[in-house]
């Protein structure tokens, strides 16, 4: 016998983070005195966990995909396989930051707030997923954001939190009002906000130079949230200030979060072949965006001392190859399908290999090594499984097929061919060989350097060895397994392109 | 199932052996070592003939699953050989289980970590000699690249790290070229294939599916891509003028790495040259049969003339190597029975030959901390034995007949000379069996100059009798060197089964 579920449940993985939140804040307000990590992590986890076990589910039964999408709430939620597919990878990611944050906090006050915050945060970002009204988008935008900041300044005696949340507060209020005036500009045109609503009358506008405007301010606003240029300065600062499981948080997760609303808004209330028609070429505009995004992140992170602002360019050029799944759209779309799935499954690959290479940082601060690539010298005599770990890891994210990085990178540039983009590929191909050269720097660093004698590593934190080896873990038994993500991508894909 | 269960033993090995500690990581991973060698000894037990696996034949212990059902071309788990893929396969497990035994006098620090990169380097051995779609050959191609950056950088010498970072830099530029290159190719083909099936993309190349791609026609993409594909594995066999970093890694490396880089990692470059640009793309190659059979005869020659200048023991047979390497393309550009087959069986005697040599050379330094020719004369007196093997070792590279070296060079001596392809043939092959005396002539000298002669040794150290462990692979590999010269056609018959289809490729049926 087979029975249906209530349509309100499609949202279960949302409604769980948000519980979780607020069962963190009662069992931090009943002992406020004591300071409780493995109860306050324990709880964490086990809503995180939870919410991807029952998105995972839904993605295996087929919940609300193949042209079957839920819609709640007089069409301001939809639950679609996208939904779902970025549902996983931000509880996976804010799973693994947990794990790895109980042992980064566990000796500073406020952990309640802390991973109440990293909870909302969540929430925030699986309602981006499924937000289905400009309206919606940008609530979910500021209930994903304002945690953030929060989170970034989370040790309020260090400096350089404190200042790296307020630069990413100010940056994150200034794209915010952009993003909200594009809203208001696309609103003044079409006289709606449903996503499917504005796409239906997008066609009929008088006005085609203020819709123009609205969608360019639009773009701005994602690239702000992803991390793209030109709004990518904020984040080596953000990511180099904040408490390292948090930058982890904010430049796997977050960044998805901002492609995924990026995806929805602009193929479902803008279709590229009305809009050509305009005379609004936004696909040219993420094109040039792309390219300049993969150009900047991977040169500027090949001049960094510093691991941490390393990283951090990584993640912009990282950012670059995803938004190769919008420039290589073409009309008519043979293959547009194709290219969003691929960066689908770059994202969620990204989120492992990221997460893992920034908590491998956050396990070197936890030691005191220090900053540069010259500190990490050596490690793996004393570390040897956290070095195997992030050499993994680290590879991956170069495109090496020795995780799931190297076939997520090929189907981008295959797709990107496809669809007639060669240089597109190009580009991405050549400084995707250039990476290799940074992340090789530190791997030479760990592995080949001796090491100085002055440091001791005689502590193995727990919580963040098991997040590094399962971050590494997924990104391997992502190469062999890599088809179940292929083939959920490309249902997701179609679904939003029908 | 055979070959999927080698590689798991030798993959889950590696991880065993890196959590072991250091004291047994040796012993085991010699045990672990035999798992994949008595595997693929049973598999060339139980091998029939199949012809050649890209050009129609039937892949012996096949297995083939869907992997990524990703449009337009899925990615397959398509694994097999064929008579030229097993006898290097069998080769790859004999030369680690080896270079595993001869490690253990001299690595003494970080043992665990040492063998398991051997053991992973194993592993992309074995899989770049039996996998069929390309995107799982390149995994394995790439794989091989990572243990050997590290154990040049780690366990090397003085000018390690440099040496290591050439090495990496060099292949990974040509990984890159040559991937551009094929999947190009797999584009410009179209609706024609629709997996990465190298076999299939074999047969719809020389069906003429081939499409224009990115603004260039059929035939310059196909020029294009076989210039790129050509270029990328050059690196890796190396070919002058891309050679440069051979020397250094060899150098810089201990003498079990570069018993496996000498040995297995320059036969994956012949290898692919044989599989890609000789077999896929035999057309392109035999219009530019002359280009290529000049550059293999300056490898033969340069390698050689390179090899005489120099002091340095592993120097000697790292530059010889290019020489060797260079009469494997000779063989293959001659699309003749005994030019492919030769060149193919060369890649097996060499493999062992050099291996034979790196090892011998580790012995010594192991016992006189150095390699210098000028350092040390008259170790004939001190070390008789292993300077027995060195003797043997040098006559079989300088091509001593009933010596495997003998057979393959002279097979490919034969098939270059009677070579319809190359114009003038037996005008090239004169000039390139010039290397031959120049190799006798650097090997003798540096023979007489360390081995022969009153006993003198720069460095003082007191020469003990090498322990068995070091003396026990030297035999092995050259009863093997003396049973493949008496009786090549332990691996020659499959061979030749395998190479066949390629020589008639070029009209020599």
């Amino acid at each position: 016998m087979t029975y249906q579920l209530a349509p309100w449940t499609a949202i279960a993985p949302m409604l769980v983070l948000v519980i979780t939140a607020m069962v963190l804040y009662i069992v931090d307000s009943i002992y406020p005195e004591r300071e409780h990590p493995q109860l306050l992590s324990g709880i964490s986890v086990a809503g995180t966990v939870t919410a991807m076990a029952i998105a995972i589910w839904y993605l295996a039964a087929g919940t609300g995909q193949h042209g079957g999408e839920i819609v709640l709430f007089w069409d301001q939620l939809v639950v679609d396989g996208m939904a779902l597919f970025f549902t996983v990878i931000f509880t996976a990611v804010a799973s693994l930051v947990i794990v790895a944050s109980y042992d980064y906090v566990r000796a500073q006050p406020h952990q309640g707030e802390y991973y109440s915050l990293l909870l909302l945060a969540t929430t925030g970002m699986a309602l981006m997923a499924s937000a289905n009204s400009l309206v919606m988008v940008f609530i979910a935008l500021e209930l994903a954001s304002l945690p953030s900041y929060a989170l970034v300044s989370y040790l309020k005696r260090n400096r350089g939190s404190v200042e790296a949340g307020l630069k990413y507060f100010l940056l994150g209020a200034l794209s915010s009002t952009i993003f909200l005036y594009g809203i208001s500009l696309v609103y003044v045109e079409t006289g709606v906000l449903q996503l499917t609503a504005i796409a239906g009358t997008v066609g009929e506008i008088e006005n085609v130079a203020i819709l123009g405007f609205g969608v360019v301010l639009l773009i701005l606003g994602f690239a702000f949230k992803t991390a793209s240029v030109p709004f990518h300065f904020w984040a080596p600062e953000a990511y180099e200030g904040a408490p390292t499981p948090i930058s982890a948080f904010i430049s796997s997760a977050s960044k998805a979060a901002g492609f995924v609303i990026a995806f929805r808004v602009l193929i479902e209330a803008f279709p590229y072949e009305v809009l050509l028609e305009l005379g609004i070429d936004w696909v040219l505009m993420i094109q040039v965006i792309a390219v300049a995004t993969m150009l900047l992140g991977n040169f500027a992170a090949a001049v960094q001392e510093n691991v941490k602002r390393m990283l951090a360019y990584s993640s912009i050029g990282h950012a670059g190859y995803a938004l190769i799944g919008l420039a290589a759209l073409t009309n008519p779309g043979g293959t547009n399908d194709l290219v969003l799935a691929a960066a689908m499954m770059h994202l969620l690959v990204y989120g492992f290999m990221n997460t893992g290479a920034f908590l491998f940082v956050a396990l070197g601060e936890h030691w005191g090594v220090g900053r540069t690539f010259e500190d990490y010298n050596g490690l793996a005599t004393q570390a040897p499984i956290a070095c195997v770990a992030v050499t993994v890891v680290l590879l991956s994210l170069a495109g090496l097929p020795v995780g799931g990085g190297f076939l997520s990178k090929y189907v981008l540039f295959m797709g990107a061919v496809s669809a007639g983009f060669w240089w597109l590929a190009a580009v991405g191909a050549v400084v995707s060989a250039l990476s290799l050269f940074y992340y090789a720097r530190l791997l030479k660093a760990i592995w080949i350097e001796s090491p100085p004698s002055t440091r001791v590593v005689d502590e193995y934190p727990v919580g963040l060895y098991t997040a590094i080896v399962l971050a590494a873990l997924l990104t391997v038994v992502l190469l062999p397994a890599f088809f179940a993500v292929a083939e959920t991508a490309q249902i997701a894909a179609v679904d939003l392109f029908a | 199932m055979l070959i999927e269960a080698m590689l798991l033993v030798t993959l889950v090995g590696a991880l065993v052996v890196f959590a072991s500690p250091n004291r047994y990581a040796g012993r085991l991973a010699f045990a672990i070592s035999l798992l994949p060698l008595g595997i693929s000894l049973w598999l060339y037990h139980r091998f029939e003939a199949v012809g050649n696996i890209f050009l129609g034949g039937d892949p012996a212990f096949e297995t083939r699953a869907i992997w990524i059902d990703l449009q337009p071309y899925a990615i397959e788990w398509w694994v097999g050989v064929d008579g030229i893929s097993l006898p290097l396969l069998v080769l790859a497990t004999i030369l680690a289980t080896l270079a595993i035994v001869s490690a253990w006098t001299p690595i003494d620090e970080r043992e665990s970590q040492f063998y398991g990169l051997i053991l992973i380097l194993e592993t992309g051995l074995i899989g770049v000699f039996v996998a069929l779609d390309f995107i799982l050959w390149f995994v394995f191609w790439e794989v091989v690249l990572i243990p050997m950056y590290l154990l040049i950088g780690i366990w090397g010498g003085p000018r390690r790290k440099y040496a290591a970072i050439k090495f990496f830099v060099y292949t990974n530029v040509a990984s890159l070229a040559m991937f551009i290159g094929f999947v190009a190719i797999v584009f410009g083909l179209g609706d024609a294939v629709a997996t990465f099936g190298m076999p299939e993309i074999t047969a719809a190349l020389h069906d003429g599916q081939l499409g224009a791609l990115a603004g260039l026609d059929a035939a310059t993409l196909k020029l294009a891509a076989f210039l790129a594909i050509f270029a990328g594995f050059a690196v890796k066999v190396p070919m002058v003028p891309v050679h440069t970093w051979l020397p250094d890694a060899h150098v810089e490396a201990p003498s079990p790495v570069s018993v496996l880089l000498a040995g297995v990692l320059l036969k994956m470059g012949t290898y692919a040259l044989l599989r890609f640009n000789f077999t896929m793309f035999d057309d392109v190659a035999q219009q530019l049969a002359v280009p290529i059979a000049i550059l293999a005869v300056i490898s033969v020659i340069y390698g050689a003339m390179l090899a005489l200048a120099q002091s340095d023991l592993k120097r000697i047979v790292a530059y010889s190597s290019i020489s060797s390497m260079g009469y494997v393309i000779l063989g293959l550009v001659a699309y003749t029975t005994y030019g492919v087959g030769g060149a193919t069986f060369q890649m097996i005697s060499h493999g062992l030959i050099s291996g034979l040599m790196f090892m011998v050379v580790g012995v010594i330094y192991n016992q006189t901390h150095t390699r210098m020719v000028g350092d040390m004369a008259g170790l004939a007196d001190r070390m008789p034995v292993v300077v027995g093997v060195f003797v043997a070792g040098a006559f079989a590279y300088m091509g001593l007949p009933l010596m495997s070296g003998f057979a393959a060079e002279f097979m490919i001596f034969y098939g270059a000379f009677e070579s319809t392809v190359v114009p003038s043939a037996p005008l090239v092959t004169a000039v390139a069996m010039f290397g031959i005396v120049i190799v006798a002539g650097y090997l003798l000298w540096a023979m007489q100059q360390s081995l022969f002669g009153p006993f003198r040794l720069e460095t003082d150290e007191p020469l003990g009798r090498a322990p068995i462990q070091d003396i026990a692979p030297l035999f092995v590999l050259l009863a093997l060197i003396i049973l493949l010269g008496v009786d090549p056609d332990i691996f020659v018959t499959m061979i030749q089964d395998a190479a066949d289809p390629v020589a008639a490729l070029g009209g020599d049926t």
